[in-house]
């Protein structure tokens, strides 16, 4: 048995399907050389006849793999966020969304958390430009366990999934097991003064968040969002209903992500205020993961002031 | 099914474009002269060639076709039609909001369409998708991916040509519909391709180069390439755009242009 506990996102991603692999043979991967990075190395070892390496050419994987699709395979094709978007957006939206093609865009080293190898390779719009698409599941999946459940549910799952993953490990928030479950948003934390959504590693600095607010005696419902589309409306609405101020956290741009999806629900539904903590309108820069996030505001402690000014809005509209 | 003889193939031919003149004169839009450039070879695979059951689009064994110059659509609804995967009486419908027959080819809405398409440059990926998934199922069906020469301007065909003989595969022939124009003009003066066989061969494809409106050419070159062994093969087919028209040939205004009443008379008579 693998320990996932231990393991990044994409080491978790790189053990099941090398797993999942061996039992499901309509299952097939596709690398455009990074398959040591994205961790797809584990699946070319032991199913290297399903392995389809393409050089550095996502366009044409992308397009390769709808047409293994078409003949009943679950192909799923790998390559670094910033690449799985912006690279093959005209692929993936003609080949895999229009058509509804049962393929899987797994992405690793999403976000600023990429650190060191600066803006090029930071993907910041991809959850807006996957979220933008017709037919497509979007998964941002917040540790390793959930990882592993929401690979499972994508290979289950017909029709196109982005599921965006991370470089670095991430603190583990399902140690004890992961219900995970497409377009359901999990409820970790419960509070009546404000809710945090979060997507991602946004998530355990949410956690984190909840907890240091609680010292001052607030109390937060945290909630993760990792299906970013189809959203779960029902849990958006519900926690504006029960704790009347929102704050959503992302490792994206603010615009098109997991804000303005949240923003969208609300305005429409139970207006309530809103704070939103994401990267505003910029490219990022090369440096420690953790120096980054601290630069965009991306930390538990910028979470719970931003839950302390919602609270302070919601609290003056009902005065 | 019939076994169609030359004649029979370039009635046939003939027959499709006219369907296409009918169509695009109905819509009132859509791309004749690429249409009517590939009328003989589309002819040659769905009426001699290919291995398909209209009865059943969708049957795993079925020889694939990927219309990667997806603007061609008329002539592969033409086509699908006289073979009975639905009424020839839809023809008329294209591109009318509610049709099964979209501007550019939509898998999810017509029957023996198995690719979406009309961004260019995507189709012979698609294909080497298709021709992957038969090697693993050790299925002896063969995929043709018909592409326009303008379309080869995109880099992603070139990304596509690459990866086909790395995987030595020889169940995929590809055909070039080589009528030299693209929107804007001739290709020679847009985008020149040359040398256009030189650069599949030092890609490591086979290449046969072929008169597109010849029926035994096409034909006899499609059969060949089958037999080449280890890696695919490229049919390069000199065609004139806008073939069976008059006026349409070798005329870059007839690319995405429908004809009016007398020009649609003038060329159903032609074609018939």
């Amino acid at each position: 048995m693998i320990d996932y506990t231990e393991l990044s996102t994409r080491e978790a991603y790189g053990k099941i399907i090398t797993e999942m692999g061996a039992v499901d043979t309509r299952i097939v991967v596709l690398d455009a050389d990074l398959s040591r990075s994205v961790m797809t190395k584990y699946f070319a070892q032991a199913h290297p006849g399903r392995f389809f390496q393409c050089g550095l050419a996502e366009q044409n994987m992308i397009s390769i793999a709808a047409g293994l699709a078409s003949c009943g395979k679950i192909p799923l094709a790998s390559t670094f966020a910033v690449f799985a978007s912006c690279r093959c957006f005209d692929q993936v939206r003609m080949c895999v969304a229009q058509p509804k093609a049962n393929v899987k865009i797994v992405s690793t080293h999403g976000g600023i958390t990429v650190g060191e190898d600066g803006s090029s390779h930071q993907a910041i719009e991809d959850l807006a430009l996957y979220c933008s698409l017709p037919n497509f599941n979007v998964i941002a999946p917040s540790d390793s366990i959930e990882t592993v459940e929401a690979i499972k549910a994508a290979i289950a799952t017909d029709g196109p999934f982005y599921v965006r993953l991370g470089r670095s490990k991430t603190p583990v928030i399902y140690a004890n097991g992961c219900k995970f479950k497409l377009g359901q948003a999990d409820m970790l934390l419960d509070g009546r003064d404000a809710s945090i959504i979060a997507t991602g590693i946004m998530v355990s600095k949410s956690i984190e968040a909840a907890n240091l607010l609680k010292l001052d005696g607030v109390h937060c419902r945290v909630l993760n969002m990792s299906t970013l589309k189809p959203v779960d409306r029902l849990s958006i609405i519900a926690a504006a209903a029960d704790t009347g101020a929102i704050v959503t956290a992302e490792e994206h741009l603010l615009h098109g992500g997991l804000g303005s999806i949240v923003a969208q629900v609300l305005s429409a539904n139970i207006p309530v205020p809103l704070v939103s903590i994401g990267i505003d309108d910029t490219y990022c820069q090369s440096g420690k993961p953790d120096e980054l996030l601290e630069m965009n505001g991306l930390t538990a402690p910028a979470i719970a002031a931003a839950v302390r000014d919602v609270v302070t809005k919601k609290n003056k509209r009902y005065t | 099914m019939t076994d169609y003889n030359i004649t029979d193939l370039e009635n046939t031919a003939r027959k499709l474009r006219r369907h296409v003149i009918n169509m695009i004169s109905t819509a009132g839009s859509g791309h004749p002269g690429g249409s009517l450039s590939a009328a003989d070879i589309v002819t040659a695979l769905y009426f001699k060639i290919m291995r398909h059951d209209p009865g059943q689009p969708q049957w795993p064994e079925r020889d694939r076709f990927v219309l990667s110059k997806g603007h061609a659509a008329p002539i592969l609804y033409a086509a699908l039609a006289e073979c009975g995967y639905f009424p020839v009486d839809l023809l008329t419908t294209l591109r009318k909001t509610g049709a099964c027959l979209q501007g550019h080819t939509d898998s999810r809405l017509t029957p023996g369409v198995d690719v979406s398409a009309g961004s260019l440059g995507q189709g012979l990926s698609v294909g080497i998708g298709m021709a992957l998934a038969a090697r693993l199922d050790k299925k002896d069906y063969r995929t043709y991916i018909l592409l326009g020469d303008g379309e080869c301007d995109e880099g992603q065909v070139w990304e596509a040509a690459m990866f086909a003989p790395n995987y030595k595969l020889d169940n995929i022939t590809a055909i070039v519909d080589y009528n030299s124009l693209q929107l804007d003009g001739f290709t020679k003066d847009i985008m020149n391709l040359e040398p256009f066989m030189d650069k599949w061969r030092s890609f490591k494809w086979e290449v046969m180069e072929i008169d597109g409106h010849a029926m035994q050419q096409i034909i006899d070159a499609i059969r060949q390439a089958k037999t080449v062994k280890g890696r695919p093969t490229v049919i390069v087919a000199h065609t004139i755009k806008g073939k069976g028209v008059s006026f349409m040939e070798n005329n870059v205004d007839w690319h995405g242009k429908a004809p009016n009443k007398s020009e649609t008379e003038i060329a159903l008579k032609e074609l018939s």
